[in-house]
């Protein structure tokens, strides 16, 4: 591999495995599982070399790419990262690998098309993070959810057909009117598709406003924020594993990262006016969501509104415009990315057993599974915000940064951590805990090899990250600065 | 001593790392290789901690040649533009929490090889216990508030983890849940007084926050409007929310007597000696904040008196051994607190050191009593255990009597310190305070010796077949009950002077000057004898003699309160025994409350009007115009025909008309 085109190595190579993957077929199944395998980490080991190369000194986008692409209408294949990107390129490209290997033997049903559609969701993904250019970012978007939408629709459960309806109007009705408001700016901004040439365009209050909100619709419902949010447990109940692990981990980081690369930028006067509604918005996330949390009887509901829950914090770190609360929030996006993956493998675990995620079919399995009590626990303790885990690391900053700007704010959620211990305590207390509740709990089998590699590295990380979050911190400070300073200047002409 | 002197001359950071590092490495081997190590797991933990133990010894020595430390060891992260980082602040403060933490914990390593013999979890539990140790030395040795909070947080874990060990019991885990929960209600407090150290001094470093105080001095700020508090009332109090969630405090209390669900050695390690205390230690640590309110000082004073006494009434009518022991447990923390209110800090320590030994002492052997009992906790069902178990019984007494507050025993020297310094006290409800805490102390002496005389004295009252198995129990158990009997004896006399005057903690406090009790005390102060002299002709010792001579009257002598007598306290007692409601409280109205609102925002909001209304709703709507805009395809040319003229008319109109 050369060091030339990173960026759409990284897009490009996780397509053409994903679309070799599908040609080879179903016939084949062992060499389907191997190519999956070598394409996200061919894929993992070129975004490394993203974060090998990287300059943590400068906010300017870095390994841009910039050729013409429909010459006739300014639209550009442009690409590039920063520090506010990379690392959900990273995570895209390493829950990719997780993903692969812990389908490797719980998927029996359209194998190859099934990795086909991860590895090819892999390098979409990753064009959302990497794209520069308007048309692009907005098809990368788009395109994300077809392969989602097969994903929950082919290998879901019962309710599959709804819930993938749902998940599809929900979102693709949301981003419509992104497309105007891009269209808008093209037209305003002298007929460039360049979102970097959009941050710099001058708009009056009245315009930034309704292109915020346009921005908001597509960010709000993906990341998702109360009240648009519920599609979300609706289709992590229906789908399949890796899909809810694609989809808490990437997915929903995608709209948080669209408010980041769109809204503040382009939109700053708006975003500050608008403030007040995106922080109760995430306020009432972090408190509703979780007292609905307490109260869900399906394992995968109660892990989706818990991510609902941590998502408040995310929106809520990035409108109160203060360095510490907004890299707390992409700090608590990462996380989110390791412990709600986790979380959701968990599930899948015990899911592959005994094929019910009803809280009330199990109780005990500590007892007969405690290699993967032990790593519960520790997702677990992540998912609370137990400091020397990275879900401590967000949440702490964002209620510090919070606190300097609105007290009040950082008051109503730092209820969150009652919250949050509750109801992943209380699962896990009534999932793992107890006696051995009947024969088929007693029957369960521990962790196997491929379950122990993909929750250890997990594992891992969430642990590296709580105990030294310096590196990640260092990637993301410049472009967060960069940022604010962006967002603190006024767009209003004259 | 030259090892000590060969210690000294290494890089002291190496020294200070290698601290907590030894148990984490013990509780990392016990914990990964216990499947392995099976009930060998505990050499690794032992050694850990036992290593650390010597190190302790090293620090305390260097600390009183005056050397400490202060630095960072490793950048945690850049927040904002500020650098966090770990690091360790060693001063006289530390040093002899660090010797008070490792020499309890290593006493109940080795207690444990006894004690859970033969238990499935052996490894895990050793692994536990010395994570344990290394998260409260990671606590008390640490620079600033996030090394704080982490360590904080991670007692809390293990504490959690370690009350629901047998988690097959039911009431067990549930106790270990309300245990984390009750925790976090207070660390929601800590937390937002972390955010409120950050937002007005723009620093987590101790030095750096403490060197801010006094420009905060006369700074108000408005949290509900109208009111304006000041800056360092609202930090002391939020910090002190989670002392008291910690250190359980009234009303946060109600998890520390529940926690007796987990294993014996556990309570006296964490929920006795050592977690429990970490509140007090942080509002000691915190004494420069603390000092410049005295508003939070009131608080604090009351809070500490009313826990001392009400939950020493609840002790009264406990049957459980153990539950009678975290009674009193609440009880002493509670003077620790009031102490910390009559800015006697160097009291508070000086009494979480002795409490720390023969609270440690009590448990473990109330522990050794359960063992030889066959898991019996039932007071009533024990009785004259003395003549099975010479040695326990002999700890326990001594234990007993340091607990009541009888010179010359440790206790008496730290409780009587702290009675003197609230009634010095001047800030408001000091006198208050200082009634709770005497009448606490007749409370005291009565729980503690009326479960004495019934556990070991009268008539045996258990069954044949226990009664038969009665025996001392090994050496393992015997051997750490020894060792914690020798401070819980002589660690108030010896130690009054230096820790509880203050001399030595001095360096590390900072109290002002007009509300500095302690200095009162030590102003006259003419020894340890004298002191006890002074006690002697005090109302606290004869008000403990009243308790013990009560105690003895119905229980050894009487066999029981008489009935006409227990008829006239019947209220009281029912009282106490509903523990004054908190838990009805909470079981009866809070949890409920949360579980009604969560199924209310589920079904109502989100099913009902998210869904049902607007998402299904309108798919519904739009199903419905579709149905009737079909009928506009009706498949007729000229019905298309017609419409395109209309819509080509009104098109052309609208630019003729608007825009011509």
């Amino acid at each position: 591999m050369g060091t030339q085109a990173l960026l759409s190595q990284s897009i490009w190579v996780p397509i053409a495995f994903g679309v070799l993957v599908l040609a080879v077929g179903d016939r084949r199944t062992t060499l389907v599982k191997w190519l999956a395998l070598l394409g996200s980490t061919v894929t993992f080991v070129i975004t490394l070399e993203l974060l090998a190369g990287f300059d943590t000194h400068t906010a300017a986008m870095q390994f841009v790419e910039r050729v013409p692409w429909i010459p006739s209408l300014n639209i550009d294949y442009h690409l590039g990262v920063d520090g506010i990107s990379l690392w959900f390129v990273l995570l895209t490209s390493f829950l990719t690998i997780l993903v692969v290997i812990s389908s490797w033997t719980n998927v029996h049903r359209r194998l190859a098309q099934f990795l086909g559609a991860f590895l090819i969701m892999d390098g979409l993904m990753i064009g959302v993070f990497c794209a520069l250019d308007a048309i692009l970012f907005y098809f990368f978007w788009e395109a994300t959810l077809i392969p989602m939408f097969l994903i929950i629709g082919v290998w879901g459960g019962p309710r599959r057909v709804y819930a993938t309806i749902k998940f599809f109007l929900y979102t693709f009705l949301g981003s419509v009117l992104m497309l105007v408001a891009l269209l808008y700016l093209h037209f305003h901004s002298g007929g460039s598709f360049n979102l970097l040439t959009f941050q710099n365009t001058p708009l009056g209050l009245a315009a930034q406003t309704w292109i915020f909100l346009a921005f908001f619709l597509a960010f709000a419902v993906k990341i998702p924020m109360w009240p648009v949010h519920t599609w979300l447990p609706d289709a992590h109940v229906e789908a399949p594993t890796a899909g809810s692990v694609i989809l808490a981990a990437v997915m929903l980081k995608m709209g948080a990262y669209g408010f980041l690369r769109l809204s503040l930028p382009i939109t700053p006067d708006a975003s500050h006016h608008l403030a007040w509604l995106m922080i109760l918005l995430s306020l009432i996330a972090i408190v509703y969501i979780a007292l609905v949390a307490i109260v869900q009887q399906d394992m995968k509901k109660l892990v989706a509104y818990s991510s609902i829950a941590h998502m408040g914090f995310v929106t809520l770190g990035f409108f109160v415009f203060d360095a510490t609360a907004v890299e707390g929030g992409i700090i608590q996006m990462l996380s989110h990315g390791f412990i709600s993956a986790a979380m959701f493998l968990c599930i899948g675990v015990l899911y592959d057993r005994m094929h019910t995620r009803d809280i009330h079919a199990y109780g005990g399995v500590a007892n007969v599974m405690p290699i993967f009590a032990s790593f519960m626990m520790l997702f677990a303790m992540g998912n609370v915000g137990l400091p020397g885990t990275s879900g401590f690391v967000g949440e702490f900053m964002v209620v510090l940064g919070t606190y300097q700007v609105n007290p009040w704010a950082a008051i109503i959620a730092a209820t969150g951590l009652i919250t949050g211990a509750g109801y992943t305590l209380w699962l896990f207390k009534r999932v793992m805990f107890g006696g051995v509740i009947h024969r088929e709990v007693a029957a369960l089998t521990d962790l196997n090899a491929q379950e122990f590699l993909v929750l250890g590295s997990l594992a891992v990380l969430t642990l590296l990250m709580g105990v030294w979050p310096a590196p990640f911190l260092d990637i993301v400070h410049t472009s967060v600065q960069h940022l604010l300073t962006q967002v603190a200047a006024s767009k209003i002409p004259g | 001593m030259w090892i000590f002197q060969w210690l000294h001359g290494l890089n002291p950071l190496f020294v200070y790392l290698l601290i907590p590092l030894a148990p984490l490495a013990g509780a990392l081997i016990a914990g990964l290789l216990g499947w392995k190590l099976q009930e060998r797991a505990h050499w690794f933990p032992i050694l850990g901690v036992a290593l650390s133990f010597f190190l302790s010894l090293h620090v305390l020595w260097q600390s009183t040649q005056g050397i400490g430390f202060y630095g960072n060891v490793y950048t945690w992260g850049v927040l904002g533009n500020l650098p966090v980082s770990i690091g360790f602040d060693i001063d006289s403060l530390t040093a002899l929490m660090l010797v008070v933490v490792t020499f309890v914990s290593l006493c109940v390593h080795i207690y444990t090889i006894g004690y859970m013999h033969g238990d499935p979890g052996y490894a895990r539990f050793f692994s536990y216990i010395a994570l344990f140790t290394f998260s409260m030395l990671m606590l008390v040795m640490s620079n600033n508030f996030l090394q704080l909070f982490f360590g904080w947080e991670a007692v809390g874990l293990v504490s959690y983890l370690l009350i629901g060990f047998w988690f097959n019991r039911e009431s067990a885990n549930q106790a270990a849940l309300k245990a984390f929960l009750v925790n976090r209600v207070g660390d929601f407090g800590f937390l937002l007084g972390i955010a409120a150290v950050y937002h007005y001094c723009g620093s987590l470093d101790y030095r750096t926050v403490f060197a801010a105080v006094p420009s905060l001095v006369g700074q108000t700020v408005e949290i509900l409007p109208g009111h304006h508090w000041s800056v360092l009332t609202w930090i002391a109090i939020l910090l002190f929310i989670g002392a008291m969630g910690k250190s359980a405090q009234v009303p946060l209390h109600v998890w520390l007597p529940e926690s007796m669900e987990g294993p014996t050695p556990i309570s006296a390690l964490i929920h006795a000696a050592t977690m429990v205390t970490a509140g007090i230690f942080m509002v000691a640590r915190m004494s420069p904040i603390y000092e410049a309110s005295t508003t939070a000082l009131s608080v604090i004073l009351l809070i500490g008196a009313i826990t001392a006494l009400s939950m020493g009434l609840i002790g009264l009518v406990q049957n459980d051994i153990k539950r009678i022991i975290a009674y009193s447990t609440l009880s002493q923390l509670g003077y620790m607190t009031a102490a910390l209110g009559a800015s006697a800090f160097s009291a508070a320590i000086f009494h979480l050191m002795t409490h720390a030994f023969f609270k440690a002492l009590l448990f473990l052997a109330a522990g050794s009593v359960i063992h030889a009992m066959a898991n019996e906790q039932d007071i009533r069902k024990m009785g004259g255990l003395r003549r099975y178990m010479p040695i326990t019984y002999l700890t326990f007494l001594i234990g007993s009597l340091a607990l009541a507050g009888i010179p010359p025993f440790s206790g008496f020297f730290s409780k009587d310190l702290i009675i003197e310094a609230v009634g010095l006290s001047r800030i408001p409800g000091a006198g208050w305070a200082h009634v709770f805490l005497i009448l606490g102390v007749v409370v005291t002496a009565l729980y503690t010796f009326r479960m004495f005389f019934l556990v070991f004295h009268g008539a045996p009252r258990m069954d044949e077949h226990t009664r038969a198995h009665l025996h001392e129990s090994p050496w393992v158990i015997t051997l750490p009950l020894l060792a914690l009997s020798v401070p819980a004896v002589y660690a108030g006399w010896a130690y009054i002077g230096p820790v509880g005057l203050g001399h030595f903690l001095d360096s590390s406090l900072t109290i002002r000057p007009s509300l500095d009790t302690v200095a009162e005390i030590s102003a006259h102060w003419q020894g340890a004898s004298a002191f006890v002299l002074e006690g002697l002709t005090a109302w606290p010792f004869w008000l403990a003699l009243l308790g013990i001579a009560l105690a003895a009257y119905f229980y050894a002598w009487r066999g029981g309160v008489p009935a006409s007598l227990s008829r006239i306290l019947t209220p009281f007692s029912w009282i106490l025994r509903q523990k004054y409601g908190f838990d009805a409280f909470n079981n009866g109205i809070l949890v409920p409350l949360a579980l009604w609102f969560g199924r209310r925002f589920w079904h109502q909001g989100d099913e009902r009007v998210i869904d049902g209304w607007f998402v299904n709703g309108s798919a519904r709507e739009i199903g419905r115009a579709a149905l009737s805009w079909r009928r506009l395809q009706s498949g007729y040319i000229y019905h298309y025909a017609f419409a395109m003229i209309i819509g080509l008319v009104l098109f052309m109109s609208y630019f003729m008309i608007w825009r011509g």
